[in-house]
């Protein structure tokens, strides 16, 4: 596995006791999308803000490209474009200028063609000489993005990046970091919109209470901890689960009419065959059938409550 | 070094001032105007000479360094203290730049403005006057050090503040008054034995003399000891600085 983020034993107790990252061990392999994925508190920025030199770590390291985070900082970060959660702009400077200054700041020399296009790709081009104070919330959040690219980074940190947006800014968001990834670009994106990890990420890191509670490849994490429904529609109502059906994980709805076979769809015998002739067996006349796959979001949020019911409160 | 960093944070913060040069500019020259017409022509001519100069010459080097001293301090002040206090600090704290770049971008421009508005209140200060400087260089480096000194001190106060109250509290509380009876208006001299020891522990007082002994060739105490005084002043802004760099200076958690 070829990593371009190596992160040991991170973690970071703030001044005021809160201890936000719990030992994190993670490998981000270069050119993948990855979604860091959790609720809120659950340490998704303070991590990004430690990788990126915001917040020093309180132990552990952090290397970028081989280049150690605290002592080769230079290297590391020229490496990496953030954008951050908040629209955090400085109200009276334009467009041009402001992302002119992050690419400065980032030591890349002058290069007005790269820029113009950059602005031109997330339509910010006729907006250049705008004071930044003008524009909307959406086009704030294109600025950031622009700033955090103007120095062509190979590695992007997306922190929340479509909290508060509209449909068609989103829609150019995931267009522009498809030609990201295209270009070899390793994107990292925080989110809890589990759709949009689902969509568009290769590998989705699932981080709670500080802790990275699993890692895995999308399509793997799917089928393996994706339960499958087969949803049986009975033309007349059942008082009970048929008695033949009762060792099968077979549930009744209220009104007697849905019977609900939850199996797993990777295993070698789904146990459907075996079902629908216990069902015929027992004389019930089927009106209907369908399958539903369990999305990403239970997945999520069954790890998540998991999680919490394993350990005691630590509530601060 | 990261140059083109320090180049461009020196350039947005000359760009803030440049776009509200009107404010920038009128506000010290217009000041100063009316310390003239009060001190130097109504109050002032009745005033007798004072070592030898008259009252209006008197009060320009204490006049300008009142302006340079009090600009310095907010401007570099409010340079630090407005990125965190709007969150844009993230920039410059996960740009591959040191923390020393940083300071010499935003503590350039501040002291490059006060210098500039040095010399506009003596341009100012000459249509009033016949204003004669006997030691152009030691003017010259008086008011530069002066520039970066507190503009180094000002900087230390937006770093140190958070919030805007801190932030008006040390111009206000401190720098006023020690300007004030730092003998801009008036010769140490003529205060009884007393407040003249008490004065001494004003370190204004030196900047001020040593200022004016560079006009007139008058001053309060030896220009060497004056020279020394901003020398240590500075000295002490560095090693705050640097304290402040090795805890994280109130920037990283």
């Amino acid at each position: 596995m070829d990593s371009i983020i190596s992160i040991k034993d991170l973690s970071k107790v703030y001044d005021n006791g809160f201890q936000a990252l719990k030992g994190i061990n993670l490998e981000i392999e270069r050119g993948e999308i990855l979604a860091l994925l959790g609720p809120n508190g659950a340490g998704k920025t303070t991590l990004i803000s430690v990788i990126t030199g915001i917040v020093s770590a309180s132990s552990g390291s952090v290397t970028v490209d081989g280049h150690d985070n605290v002592k080769n900082y230079r290297q590391a970060r020229q490496l990496i474009g953030l954008v951050p959660q908040e629209l955090t702009l400085s109200a009276f400077e334009t467009v041009w200028n402001t992302v002119r200054f992050t690419r400065g700041l980032y030591g890349a020399s002058t290069d007005n063609a790269y820029l113009e296009q950059l602005l031109k790709d997330l339509s910010l081009w006729d907006k250049k000489d705008n004071q930044l104070r003008m524009l909307s919330g959406g086009m704030k959040r294109r600025v950031l993005i622009a700033k955090a690219l103007s120095h062509a980074p190979r590695i992007l940190f997306l922190d929340e990046p479509t909290a508060g947006v509209d449909v068609e800014l989103r829609k150019d968001m995931w267009h522009m970091i498809d030609k990201l990834r295209e270009s070899g670009v390793t994107i990292i994106l925080t989110t809890h919109y589990i759709e949009e990890a689902e969509d568009i990420a290769d590998r989705i890191a699932v981080i709670n209470d500080g802790e990275i509670l699993l890692i895995e490849d999308k399509t793997e994490l799917m089928q393996k901890l994706g339960k499958k429904q087969l949803i049986i529609e009975l033309r007349e109502p059942a008082n009970t689960v048929p008695s033949n059906l009762v060792d099968l994980d077979v549930s009744l709805s209220d009104d007697g009419t849905i019977l609900t076979y939850t199996y797993d769809a990777s295993a070698d015998a789904t146990g459907i065959t075996k079902l629908l002739n216990l069902l015929s067996e027992s004389g019930l006349q089927l009106k209907d059938l369908q399958t539903t796959q369990s999305s990403l979001e239970d997945i999520f949020v069954d790890l998540v409550h998991k999680d919490s019911e394993l350990k005691p409160s630590t509530e601060t | 070094m990261n140059f083109s960093a320090i180049k461009v944070i020196y350039r947005a913060e000359m760009m803030r001032a440049v776009n509200t040069l009107f404010q920038t500019l009128a506000s010290p020259v217009i000041s100063t105007s009316l310390y003239f017409i009060v001190f130097g022509s109504a109050i002032g001519s009745r005033i007798q000479t004072i070592d030898g100069v008259s009252y209006g010459l008197f009060i320009v080097p204490g006049l300008t360094m009142l302006t340079i001293l009090t600009q310095s301090i907010s401007n570099a002040s409010f340079g630090i203290f407005f990125p965190k206090f709007n969150g844009t600090i993230y920039e410059i704290l996960s740009a591959p730049l040191s923390f020393f770049e940083a300071l010499l971008g935003y503590v350039g421009a501040a002291a490059t403005k006060s210098f500039v508005i040095g010399c506009v209140i003596l341009v100012t200060a000459s249509l009033f006057v016949d204003l004669e400087i006997q030691h152009p260089i030691w003017m010259m480096s008086f008011l530069i050090l002066t520039c970066i000194s507190f503009s180094l001190f000002g900087f230390i106060i937006g770093l140190w503040a958070d919030s805007f109250e801190k932030l008006q509290i040390v111009p206000i509380l401190v720098i006023t008054p020690l300007v004030f009876l730092g003998g801009s208006f008036y010769s140490i001299n003529m205060l009884p034995p007393f407040w003249q020891t008490v004065s001494l522990f004003n370190p204004v007082v030196y900047l001020v003399s040593g200022f004016r002994w560079s006009f007139f060739e008058v001053s309060d105490v030896n220009v060497w000891t004056s020279l020394s005084m901003i020398f240590v002043f500075l000295a002490l802004c560095l090693i705050i600085v640097s304290l402040m760099f090795k805890t994280g200076y109130k920037l990283k958690e």
